[in-house]
């Protein structure tokens, strides 16, 4: 209101572009709150990780300021990076996450392909169901699931629950349909003159999805390919219920199951654990975050 | 390089006919451009033929072979599209040697045409750039080195040039048949601009509905169309109609608009027209340029009259007016000097020498 008395006083009559200006002025102003208030909420909790790993175990369970390290130790880290049992979570998360992102590729590339170009009866169709399968939550599916596994192993004898590659076979049932998703809107968005003029140019389908479609869709392609990463390098209901020995255990599980024992935790270990467990996707966001930005964007508008 | 033939070719969608059984027959070395309305079918047409869509009825051949389930890749043509359709990843070169990649020529042979494509083209010096550092003019010349390296039985153009400006246009048209008259391969060009149609074509193939309405050279098409659809198509500003019959007076033949305004029809045309029913309901075809300023000498088919000029548009070479003659808004052409001014009164002439008569109900040109 006092805004308003001061305009109507003022000397000029500028009332318009006044009122435009201070409009965007007090949106910046509201952007920069929100903005500071989620990155305070989303760094917290990182910087209390990386806090409390530099802490011995004596000086955690101190009463001391919780947000300053008195005297910084490394020693979380190096019994960590010596421990074959964390080396050896961090390998089954690598390897499970590396072939579940292959695969996921291999799938849902040629499948957005022909969803969104080779027009075959029911593909509109098949393309929508495509992705109401992602919005099924894996919490659950995993009951089904397991079941599904072990009647499996009791018909076939083939076990593969309690096995790390039990993985494999999960985890691009989350991955798969949202790589689809994503790659049918980037496809979705390349003019279609341009299939058209490989066609005449003497190409196959399959030269024209590998010589045009992936090149050009390439920022899509990487978006998809660090969602796929994401998920399986972070998933934790699937390989808590699948998998219990320790040598068949993912990172996210690992941590928790065999670094909390009983009632006591090693909070240092834990967040230190975690903080390393967090590097890859990170250090991957940072190098692609542009590519990741373009291919969820054109998604979005035009999927 | 090939012929190109259709025989009652038919296109239909569901229940829409797109294409309704058109016959056309294109020589080898010949420039054909389909024009017509959106939705007349003449981008179906050129689809069916490049084997982009499936023809439902009907048969079409390329240098005498039946092509109807024969793979676009193996018909060998290329086509130049609206939106230039260039690879963006790919530069230049890359863009224009493709197919010839994909068709495992040796790399010798490949670079030797795309740079005598190049050369054609004036883009040697765009070789390596991305399509993405291109204007539109230089994009729809690599869009043409593209089909020109092929050496292609026929060209296929989609409105090539309705993404340029105006200026550009006119440059790029004048390159296109620069192109087609080095390589001379059969061309079949579709375009909207009836302008582009008259300066490209050896013929023109003018589509209404899904139906060819007349086929012909530039000049036929101008001086004798077969229809109304065409003579109103054809030309800028359009032919103006105006309603009419027939009457004998005095032993001769004259061309009645209203019971005031009557022109008696010079000795040729009332001799074409003389076998016509006289109270059937005709319409008087006139191009704008033979509405003209009265210049004071009687000449034998030319008829002055008196009118008010309701709107003028002085082009510079020549000025159009515009004024209402019996009822019907009507275009013509005189020259600047000719005082014609909004809202002022001048003594215009009409030369029926170049008249043409249409029946009303069928839109036959008689």
């Amino acid at each position: 209101m006092s805004a308003l008395t001061i305009d109507k006083s003022g000397p000029t009559r500028k009332v318009k572009y006044g009122s435009m200006s201070r409009d965007r002025t007090w949106a910046l102003r509201w952007s920069y709150f929100f903005l500071t208030l989620f990155a305070i909420v989303a760094l917290v909790p990182p910087i209390y990780m990386l806090i409390t790993s530099l802490k011995s175990s004596a000086e955690i369970s101190a009463a001391t300021n919780p947000w300053w390290v008195y005297h910084p130790t490394l020693s979380n880290y190096k019994e960590l990076l010596t421990s074959n049992q964390y080396l050896r979570f961090f390998w089954n998360s690598a390897m499970v996450s590396v072939i579940v992102v292959a695969v996921t590729m291999l799938i849902s590339v040629p499948a957005a392909f022909a969803l969104s170009r080779m027009r075959f009866w029911g593909s509109a169709t098949l393309a929508t169901g495509v992705f109401l399968t992602y919005l099924i939550p894996d919490s659950l599916l995993f009951i089904p699931l397991f079941k599904m596994f072990a009647l499996f192993g009791d018909y076939t004898g083939i076990q593969l629950i309690n096995r790390w590659y039990v993985l494999l076979l999960l985890y691009p049932t989350l991955t798969v349909p949202f790589a689809t998703w994503i790659m049918i809107g980037y496809f979705a968005s390349i003019p279609k003159e341009l299939d058209e003029a490989a066609i005449i140019d003497g190409a196959s389908w399959f030269q024209t999805l590998t010589r045009i479609f992936i090149p050009v869709a390439l920022p899509g392609l990487i978006a998809a390919t660090i969602f796929a990463f994401t998920v399986s390098w972070a998933q934790f209901l699937y390989p808590l219920v699948f998998t219990t020995s320790t040598d068949q255990l993912v990172l996210p599980v690992g941590i928790t199951t065999t670094l909390i024992k009983g009632d006591v935790f090693n909070w240092g270990q834990i967040m230190t654990g975690a903080l390393l467990g967090a590097a890859p996707p990170l250090l991957i966001y940072a190098f692609l975050m542009d590519y990741y930005i373009a291919g969820l964007t054109a998604g979005a508008t035009k999927g | 390089m090939a012929e190109v033939s259709l025989r009652k070719v038919v296109k239909r969608y569901d229940d829409v006919e797109a294409v309704r059984g058109i016959d056309l027959d294109i020589a080898d070395h010949e420039f054909v451009v389909l024009v017509g309305p959106s939705g007349c079918g003449k981008s179906t047409t050129l689809r069916m033929i490049a084997g982009l869509e499936d023809i439902t009825d009907g048969d079409i051949t390329i240098g005498g072979d039946v092509v109807n389930d024969v793979p676009p890749k193996d018909r060998d043509i290329a086509m130049v599209f609206q939106n230039y359709a260039l690879y963006p990843h790919m530069t230049v070169a890359e863009n224009m040697s493709f197919g010839l990649r994909l068709k495992h020529y040796p790399k010798a042979e490949i670079k030797s045409r795309v740079t005598e494509a190049a050369r054609m083209l004036d883009i040697t010096d765009l070789i390596d750039r991305k399509p993405k550092q291109l204007s539109g003019g230089q994009r729809q010349r690599v869009a043409m080195g593209r089909a020109i390296v092929r050496n292609p039985k026929v060209f296929l153009f989609d409105e090539p040039l309705s993404n340029l400006d105006a200026k550009l246009r006119v440059q790029m048209r004048i390159e296109i048949k620069k192109v087609h008259q080095k390589v001379r391969t059969t061309t079949v060009y579709v375009t909207h601009d009836q302008v582009e149609a008259m300066t490209l074509a050896d013929r023109v193939v003018v589509m209404n509905k899904g139906k060819i309405e007349q086929i012909g050279t530039p000049n036929e098409l101008y001086h004798s169309p077969a229809t109304r659809f065409v003579a109103g198509f054809i030309g800028s500003p359009a032919m103006n109609f105006l309603p009419c019959r027939l009457e004998e007076s005095g032993g001769k033949l004259n061309v009645r608009l209203t019971d005031r305004l009557s022109f008696p029809l010079p000795p040729a045309r009332a001799a074409r027209y003389q076998n016509l029913p006289r109270s059937e309901k005709l319409l008087l075809g006139l191009r704008p340029e033979h509405l003209t300023e009265a210049n004071g000498h009687a000449a034998p088919g030319v008829e002055n009259f008196e009118t008010v000029l309701d709107v003028t548009e002085p082009m510079g070479m020549e000025t159009l007016v515009y004024f209402t003659l019996e009822g019907t808004y009507v275009c013509g052409r005189v020259n600047p000097s000719a005082g014609a001014r909004d809202g002022a009164p001048l003594r215009l002439a009409v030369d029926l020498n170049n008249m043409h008569l249409l029946n009303e109900g069928t839109g036959a040109v008689l």
